[in-house]
C-alpha cells in the first residue's frame, strides 16, 4: 500500500497498539537542555528509575546560558543552579552533555545536526516546541512536556495517536534572496497559528526541494508556529550530503547500508493525505510580522492592516489588541516601522549560512544611529568557530553590531539578553508574543537578510532593492 | 498524579483566541528546577503592574484592575473557559503546573494547542474541548450570573449547567482511563519491558547505525 513519509517512519517504529488506537512510539533521540529537564530527573529519581538507553540522549544547556563575559561564569544565581542541576543530573545518569565550556554547545536545535545526532528516519522528541526542526532530515521530531521527557528518559518509548497528514507544496523558484523563513512566515500567514493543529505535516514541491538544508531547517521549524505536531521534508541528496562525515553519523559499511535504506524516505507517489495545500513561489515576498501572532504577517511592501477588515469579530479582537501593544497604527507602511534593536540568531536561524546571509547585507555599512543594540548571536560554539574562520565577525563587528557566545539569547529572553518596555525589535527568532523577549518589548519576526538590512537602515526595508 | 472523576466548581472566563504559553506562565519562572509554586505567578504580565520574578511575594504586588481573574467574584474558581487555540506556543509543562497550582483542574475551549493539550492529562487537569456555540452559552451564563458554576463528570464525558444544558465532550479511552484512575503512565509503559526489548532487538537488526 502507497505511504506517506510520516506513515513510513512511524510505522518503523510502533512498539504495540493499543485498543484505542494510541501506539507505544518508539524514541531513537532525545535531545535535552536545561529548562525542561529537571523536573524529569527529579521523578526519575524519586520513582528510582534508570534512564532505559543513556546513549540515546545528549544534552547542553542553552537557554539561560549568557552570551558574553563567560569566563565570569553565570552570575544570575537562579540560572546557574538550573544550569549546574543539567550538569549534575547528566553526570549522575550518565547522559553526554556539550557544557557551558565545550565548543559544541549550543541552542540544542542547531548542535543535534550540527554533530550528526539527527539522522533520517528517526524519531526524535526533545522538551521542546521546536524540535519539529530536524523534520527536515525525513525524521518525526516532535516537541515534548517534561511528563514525557521522563517518560522517554524511562522507556525510550512514548504513548502517540497517528495525526492527520498534510501536505504543503510550494511550487516554482524562490525569488532570489527569499529563504526558508519567508517560505515558513508566508504559509502561517496564509494557514494561521492553529492551521496545522492535528496535522504532521510534509512540505513538498520544487521551491522545497531547492532549499539548502539550512533553509529547510528553518522551515521546520516554525511548523510549531502553525500548530503542527510536526513538519519533514522528504531526503534527498541535500539532505544526505549535510548528514555525510558528522561526528555522531554512521561511517564505513554502516553508511552505505544507511544511505540505502533513507533512499525509501519520501511519499510515494501515490500516498493520499488528509489535507493538500499549494502555494507558489513566485508569489512569495520577505516577510514581516507586524502583531502578536506569528500570523499577523506581510509582505515587507504591505501596510499595517486595518482590524474593519478583520474575517471575524475574533481576528478583529486580536488585531487591536495586537495594535495597541505595538504601538501601530493601522494603515502605516512596514517599510515606515523603526526599530531600536536587532536580533540575529536562534535555532530558527542560528546556523551558518544565516549569518553569511546576514553579514553580506552590512558589509562596509554601519548601523543606523537609533540602533541602541545589534546582535549576532550564533546558534553554537562550531557556527561560531566557522563564522569567524570566514572572517564574518569581522564584518559585524565593524558594522556596529556585538558578536555574542551561542544560546538562546534573546529569542526569548530568560538570560540578560532582553527588550526594555517599548523597545522594538528586528528578530530572526520564532515568536513575536507579547512579553517574549522582555516585558512590553515588540518583536518584529523577519529572515537575517532582512534583520540585518533593517539594523542599517534603522527601519524596515525591502532587501529587494537594497544595494 | 492526581484523579479527575467530578468536579463541580465555580468558573472564571478568559475571553480571548490565541492565549500562548508566555503569556500563561513567563518565561523567567521557567528557571525553577521545581513543579510546583507557579500559580500565583499564572498570567503575571497580565495579572501584575509590576514585572515578576521567581521567588516574590505576590500578595502586596500591584494587581491590574482589569484583568478579569483578579476580580472578587472569580477568586475560588477551578474551572476556565476561554477560547481557540488555548495554550499555543512552547512545550513548557510550567504552563499546566502554573493553572494547577492557581487552582483550576479543567479548561474549557473550541481548541488547544496539541503539546498543552497533552500535557494537561499528565498533570491531573481535564481539557475539554466544545464548539464555538457551546462556548458562547458558557460565557452568556458566567456574564449573566454571579457564582455561575458547572458539573463536569468525566465518566459520563458532560459538562452540565445548573439551567439543566448539558453538552457532552469527546476524550480519548486511554487518557480518560489514565485521568479517572490517576494512574503514572510511565509505570503502564514499563509493564510492556518485553515488547520493548524485543521491538528494540529488531529495530537494532534493520537500522543498526541507531545504536
Ligand atoms: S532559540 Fe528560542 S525557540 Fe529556539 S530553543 Fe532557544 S528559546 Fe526556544
Amino acid at each position: 500500500m502507497a505511504k506517506t513519509l510520516f506513515e513510513k517512519v512511524w510505522d518503523q517504529h510502533v512498539v504495540t497498539k493499543n485498543d484505542d488506537g494510541s501506539v507505544l512510539l518508539y524514541i531513537d533521540r532525545q535531545l535535552v537542555h536545561e529548562v525542561t529537564s529537571p523536573q524529569a530527573f527529579e521523578g526519575l529519581r524519586l520513582a528510582g528509575r534508570k534512564p532505559w538507553r543513556v546513549n540515546a540522549s545528549v544534552a547542553t544547556p542553552d537557554h539561560n546560558v549568557p552570551t558574553n563575559n563567560r569566563d565570569q561564569g553565570i552570575t544570575d544565581p537562579v540560572s546557574r543552579a538550573q544550569v549546574e542541576a543539567l550538569d549534575a543530573n547528566c553526570a549522575e545518569f550518565g547522559i553526554t552533555e556539550f557544557g557551558l565550556g565545550d565548543i559544541r554547545q549550543g541552542v540544542v536545535h542547531v548542535m543535534g545536526p550540527e554533530q550528526g545526532l539527527i539522522l533520517p528516519g528517526m524519531t526524535v522528541v526533545c522538551g521542546d516546541s521546536h524540535t519539529s526542526t530536524h523534520g527536515a532530515f525525513g525524521a518525526i521530531a516532535m516537541g515534548i512536556g517534561t511528563s514525557e521527557v521522563e517518560h522517554v528518559l524511562a522507556s525510550q518509548c512514548l504513548i502517540q495517536k497517528q495525526p492527520k497528514s498534510m501536505r504543503i507544496r510550494v511550487e516554482g523558484t524562490l525569488p532570489a534572496g527569499m529563504t526558508g523563513k519567508d517560505v515558513a512566515l508566508y504559509i502561517i500567514g496564509k494557514i494561521g497559528t492553529a492551521g496545522g493543529t492535528g496535522y504532521a505535516i510534509e512540505f513538498a514541491g520544487s521551491a522545497i526541494r531547492a532549499l539548502s538544508m539550512e533553509g529547510r531547517m528553518s522551515l521546520c521549524n516554525m511548523t510549531i508556529e502553525a500548530g503542527a505536531r510536526c513538519g519533514m521534508i522528504a531526503v534527498d541528496d541535500v539532505t544526505i550530503a549535510y548528514v555525510k562525515g558528522r561526528p555522531y553519523a554512521p561511517a564505513g559499511d554502516a553508511w552505505l547500508q544507511a544511505r540505502e535504506a533513507w533512499v525509501d524516505l519520501h511519499s510515494d507517489a501515490d500516498a493520499v493525505f488528509d489535507k493538500e495545500l499549494q502555494f507558489n513561489a513566485e508569489d512569495i515576498a520577505p516577510q514581516v510580522s507586524w502583531g502578536t501572532s506569528p500570523e499577523m504577517v506581510l509582505p515587507i511592501t504591505a501596510s499595517v492592516p486595518d482590524p474593519q477588515h478583520a474575517r471575524d469579530d475574533v481576528q478583529s479582537d486580536g488585531w487591536s489588541r495586537a495594535l495597541v501593544y505595538m504601538d501601530l497604527k493601522a494603515g502605516t507602511p512596514l517599510q515606515e516601522i523603526t526599530i531600536d534593536k536587532v536580533f540575529i540568531g536562534s535555532c530558527t536561524n542560528g546556523r551558518i549560512e544565516d549569518f553569511r546571509e546576514a553579514a553580506a547585507m552590512v558589509k562596509g555599512k554601519s548601523v543606523a544611529g537609533n540602533i541602541k543594540l545589534a546582535m549576532a548571536v550564533p546558534g553554537s560554539g562550531l557556527v561560531k568557530q566557522q563564522a569567524e574562520a570566514e572572517g564574518l565577525d569581522e564584518v559585524f563587528r565593524q558594522a556596529g553590531f556585538e558578536w555574542r557566545d551561542p544560546g538562546c539569547s534573546m529569542c526569548l529572553a530568560m538570560n540578560a539578553d532582553r527588550l526594555e518596555p517599548g523597545e522594538r525589535c528586528a528578530s530572526t527568532s520564532n515568536r513575536n508574543f507579547e512579553g517574549r523577549q522582555g516585558m512590553g518589548g515588540r518583536t518584529h519576526l523577519v529572515s537575517p537578510a532582512m534583520a540585518a538590512a533593517a539594523a542599517i537602515a534603522g527601519h524596515f526595508v525591502d532587501i529587494r532593492d537594497w544595494s | 498524579m492526581q484523579a479527575f472523576t467530578t468536579l463541580k466548581a465555580l468558573v472564571a472566563p478568559m475571553d480571548r483566541a490565541n492565549i500562548d504559553t508566555d503569556a500563561i506562565i513567563p518565561k523567567q519562572f521557567l528557571k525553577s528546577i521545581k513543579r510546583t509554586g507557579y500559580g500565583p505567578f499564572l498570567f503575571d504580565e497580565w495579572r501584575y503592574e509590576d514585572h515578576g520574578e521567581p521567588g516574590m511575594d505576590c500578595s502586596n504586588r500591584p494587581k491590574r484592575a482589569d484583568f478579569v481573574l483578579n476580580q472578587k467574584r472569580f477568586q475560588a474558581a477551578q474551572i476556565l473557559i476561554t477560547r481557540e487555540n488555548f495554550g499555543c506556543g512552547s512545550s513548557r509543562e510550567h504552563a499546566p503546573w502554573a493553572i494547577l497550582d492557581a487552582g483550576f483542574s479543567c479548561v474549557i475551549a473550541p481548541s488547544f494547542a496539541d503539546i498543552f493539550y497533552n500535557n494537561c492529562f499528565k498533570n491531573g487537569i481535564l481539557p475539554i474541548v466544545l464548539d464555538d456555540a457551546a462556548m458562547d452559552v458558557l460565557f452568556d451564563a458566567c456574564a449573566a450570573n454571579d457564582g455561575f458554576t458547572l458539573q463536569i463528570d468525566l465518566a459520563a464525558q458532560t459538562v452540565s449547567l445548573a439551567s439543566g444544558v448539558v453538552f457532552t465532550f469527546e476524550v480519548d479511552d486511554f487518557r480518560k482511563h489514565c485521568l479517572l484512575n490517576g494512574l503514572d503512565d510511565i509505570a503502564l509503559t514499563l509493564a510492556q519491558t518485553d515488547s520493548i526489548r524485543s521491538y528494540e532487538q529488531e529495530h537494532k537488526r534493520q537500522a543498526p547505525w541507531l545504536f
